[in-house]
């Protein structure tokens, strides 16, 4: 039998501000509490409304099953939690802390109220001990669900920031590619090209790969492929800023680049792009 | 039946595709533009996809067919206005369309196929 018992319930509730107070001194001995990043007042909100939902929920609920839906409540309260101190951040210890450190305060008082009845303090020490526990899991889960889901956000948004497509001329685009190259940057670094091809109606587009670490040959296949797909709609590519550790890497790994024309550096691809259509730079004076 | 219209200008012929194409359609037009091209000893073909958004295989391959077709039956041949979204998918579909000349838009493709006539 792992609910807790009325009397446990009541003892809790009777003693909540004697609970709070030692709670609080745990978490501030832990330096928890003590955080620039939340105000006091915050975290005595935050520990008083625990407290009540903890009560509310095992005096209705089974202390077992925090999944049902008395703990909804509870469930909810926590994820808000776990959700800010992930973006305030907070690491994983910090937040589990926050509910592993009323285990003690709680024993504490368990201790006082059982003191006659060994068996009983065992049963309810057990069944506060899988509560807290399982509401602490419960808490990392959604910690680590929000850091996931923070972590995604930037990877889209840099996926987004790196793939600038300029004009360096009329009917002359650039992209200046930084960071490894994999299917899914390619796509995108493809679509933004040929979308802005059509909307300039440029010529020639030179892709910058100066940025780019290695050159394999799955980078081969997409910058190959990339180079396809404008052929087809109709405009010219320069690959440009092939350094020579990559040339040499290329040609070991036999890679054909037939049919694409590669320049050492953006320069050299600009004049090339000029000269193709048909401008003339000369020093002035 | 449906038709995809074939336009004589001069000494060229044009077509714009501007419906969606299925396998009959595109055999049909194929048939005819072969016809045309003999029956009016054409120099040059410029096909406008430009209003074409989606593609399968069997259509990008016949994009390749009719130009080489149309080659073998000397007339040059500009594929004009292809979509970033039809590029793609022929590229992922590795239908590299080798041999097929391109252009941007219909005056680029028009400039295109003038000077590849003049330089034969």
């Amino acid at each position: 039998m792992s609910a807790l018992s009325q009397r446990t319930i009541e003892a809790i509730r009777k003693n909540e501000s004697q609970l709070l107070a030692s709670w609080s001194a745990t978490l501030d001995a832990s330096g928890a509490s003590r955080d620039s990043r939340i105000s006091h007042g915050e975290f005595e909100g935050q520990t008083r409304e625990f407290l009540r939902l903890l009560v509310a929920g095992s005096s209705t609920g089974d202390a077992a099953s925090i999944a049902s839906n008395e703990w909804s409540e509870t469930r909810g309260f926590l994820e808000k939690l776990s959700r800010s101190r992930a973006l305030q951040g907070f690491d994983s210890a910090n937040t589990a802390n926050f509910i592993f450190s009323l285990k003690r305060p709680l024993f504490d008082l368990l201790q006082q109220v059982y003191a006659d009845n060994a068996a009983e303090l065992a049963a309810q020490t057990w069944a506060i001990s899988e509560l807290l526990d399982g509401l602490g899991m419960h808490t990392i889960k959604t910690y680590q669900k929000s850091r996931e889901e923070v972590i995604n956000r930037q990877q889209e948004e840099l996926l987004e920031l790196s793939t600038p497509v300029v004009k360096l001329w009329e009917g002359v685009l650039a992209l200046p590619m930084i960071g490894t190259l994999d299917s899914q940057r390619t796509q995108v670094v493809m679509e933004s090209l040929l979308q802005r091809i059509v909307e300039t109606g440029a010529e020639i587009a030179i892709i910058d790969i100066t940025g780019v670490p290695t050159v394999d040959t799955l980078v081969a296949q997409h910058l190959l492929k990339t180079v396809t797909a404008i052929r087809l709609m109709g405009a010219d590519a320069i690959i440009s800023g092939v350094r020579p550790q990559i040339a040499q890497t290329i040609v070991h790994l036999g890679l054909d680049l037939q049919g694409i024309v590669t320049k050492a550096n953006l320069a050299d691809a600009l004049s090339l792009a000029l000269k193709r259509s048909g401008f003339h730079v000369s020093k002035g004076g | 039946m449906e038709r995809i219209p074939i336009l004589r200008m001069g000494e060229f012929l044009l077509v714009t595709i501007q419906v969606d194409m299925h396998d009959q359609l595109a055999l049909t037009l194929q048939d005819d533009l072969t016809n045309m091209i003999s029956k009016t000893s054409a120099k040059g073909v410029l096909i406008d996809i430009s209003a074409l958004d989606i593609v399968d295989s069997f259509i990008g391959r016949m994009i390749g067919t009719i130009s080489g077709l149309s080659k073998i039956m000397d007339a040059e041949t500009v594929v004009v206005g292809m979509q970033p979204a039809v590029a793609i998918t022929l590229v992922e579909l590795g239908l590299n369309l080798p041999g097929v000349i391109t252009a941007l838009d219909v005056e680029r493709g028009m400039r295109l196929l003038r000077e590849r006539v003049q330089a034969r």
